[in-house]
């Protein structure tokens, strides 16, 4: 044993002690990461059409701010999540709806009419009526949401992500 | 250039030293019984890593306690895996460090000089026990309400100072919210810092003073 030609036993014991380890590191560590990470990979996607009630209790030209909550599932418990969406009704039959995320670094847009421009006041960004930007760090204008309308009811399709 | 780097450490580390003070020590001649200790140690170790990922998703409230340990059974990625080491890990330790105990007993290894290396041990069983008893009730639900509702009430049937004891165990005259919270700061505080500076000194005293070698005819 003593002249094997390859490994002495203490390498041998080495050898395979590292090897165990390794294993045992692995066994534990992948998972581990997966572990980690797991509430990031979820993918809990909701798509909903939601009601923001009869167009006509809109005015025209005045964006109002509207708001609901959704609740979604996160891990162990509910979180209520607000939403606030500006309802823009540009004629009888037409409206469009903005998002109040701000598209910097989302703090909520206000309406000022006094200037009839929304603005963020975390930068300092201004909007148009439209959405478009006037001024500031926002890098493209409001989101806005796809609307329909049924029997003169106003719903907006959300998607959650 | 590996090589280089490595005398650069040792030169100021004392790597070599510390290796061979640590792992090239003389012993006399052992058996399997001999390896308990450190598998205790391992054990130990992996309490630790798995429990340290448990309270990334574990809460101690009673709200969430029970809600949380399903969320990590049901929907976390690999959560099984790491309770389930942690939970069979906590009984395999009790049990290792328990035959490594009645090893050094057998082997008479507890007598001079070795009489703080078995103190110490003694502090370590009894840790290690406190750890199996604060972390059942950890998942809240039936069977740990009523083992610690059990475990605390035997302990109140010590003379004298039993009913003290126990609504210092429970933190008041039931379980509740408090006794949870503190169920669980001595579970992944107090008895694990108790426990790893323990360790520390029954390891040094084990290399300072070697290994008992076993019993023969002339003991
Ligand atoms: C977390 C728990 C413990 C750990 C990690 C641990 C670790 C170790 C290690 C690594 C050794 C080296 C030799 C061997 O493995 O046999 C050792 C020796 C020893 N342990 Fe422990 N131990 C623990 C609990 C205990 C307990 C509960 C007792 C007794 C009450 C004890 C008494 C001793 C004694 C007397 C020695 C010296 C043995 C000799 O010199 O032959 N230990 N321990
Ligand atoms: S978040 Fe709105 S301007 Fe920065």
């Amino acid at each position: 044993m003593s002249n094997s030609p390859k490994m002495t036993r203490r390498q041998f014991v080495t050898v395979i002690g590292a090897a165990l380890s390794s294993f045992i590191g692995a066994v534990i560590g992948l998972p581990a990461i997966g572990y980690l990470l797991s509430p990031a990979l979820e993918k809990q996607q909701g798509e909903s059409w939601i009601p923001l009630g009869p167009l006509e209790k809109y005015p025209i030209n005045q964006p109002t701010l509207f708001t609901f909550t959704r609740t979604k599932k996160h891990g162990w418990e509910k979180t209520v999540t607000s939403y606030g969406v500006f309802v823009l009704r540009t004629s009888e039959t037409q409206v469009r709806v903005f998002s109040n995320v701000c598209t910097h670094l989302s703090c909520r847009v206000n309406w000022k009419p006094d200037v009839q421009e929304y603005i963020c006041p975390c930068h300092d960004g201004h909007f148009a009526i439209d959405g478009s930007i006037i001024s500031g760090p926002q890098p493209r204008p409001l989101d806005e949401y796809e609307i329909k309308i049924e029997d003169g009811n106003l719903f907006i399709f959300l998607k959650e992500t | 250039m590996f090589r280089r780097l490595f005398q650069w450490l040792d030169e100021r580390l004392g790597l070599t030293t510390i290796h061979d003070v640590v792992l090239d020590r003389k012993v006399p001649k052992v058996n399997w019984w001999f390896t308990l200790g450190s598998a205790s140690l391992f054990l130990f170790l992996l309490q630790g890593i798995t429990g340290i990922f448990l309270t990334v998703y574990y809460v101690p409230s009673p709200d969430h306690a029970y809600d949380s340990v399903q969320y990590i059974m049901n929907e976390v990625r690999f959560g099984w895996l790491i309770r389930g080491i942690h939970h069979w890990g906590a009984s395999l330790m009790v049990l290792v460090v328990f035959i490594h105990m009645l090893r050094t007993f057998f082997f008479a290894a507890y007598k001079y000089p070795r009489e703080l290396t078995w103190l110490s041990g003694v502090v370590l069983l009894l840790a290690t026990l406190g750890m199996g008893f604060t972390g059942y009730l950890l998942p809240w639900n039936q069977r740990s309400y009523w083992a610690t509702t059990v475990g605390t009430e035997i302990a109140g049937t010590v003379p004298l100072v039993g009913p003290f004891i126990l609504s210092v165990l429970r933190g008041g005259s039931e379980l509740s919210a408090i006794t949870l919270a503190r169920f669980f700061a001595v579970h992944i505080w107090f008895l694990p810092a108790l426990i790893a500076a323990t360790i520390g000194l029954h390891l040094y005293l084990v290399i300072r003073l070697g290994i008992s070698h076993i019993p023969d005819e002339s003991d």
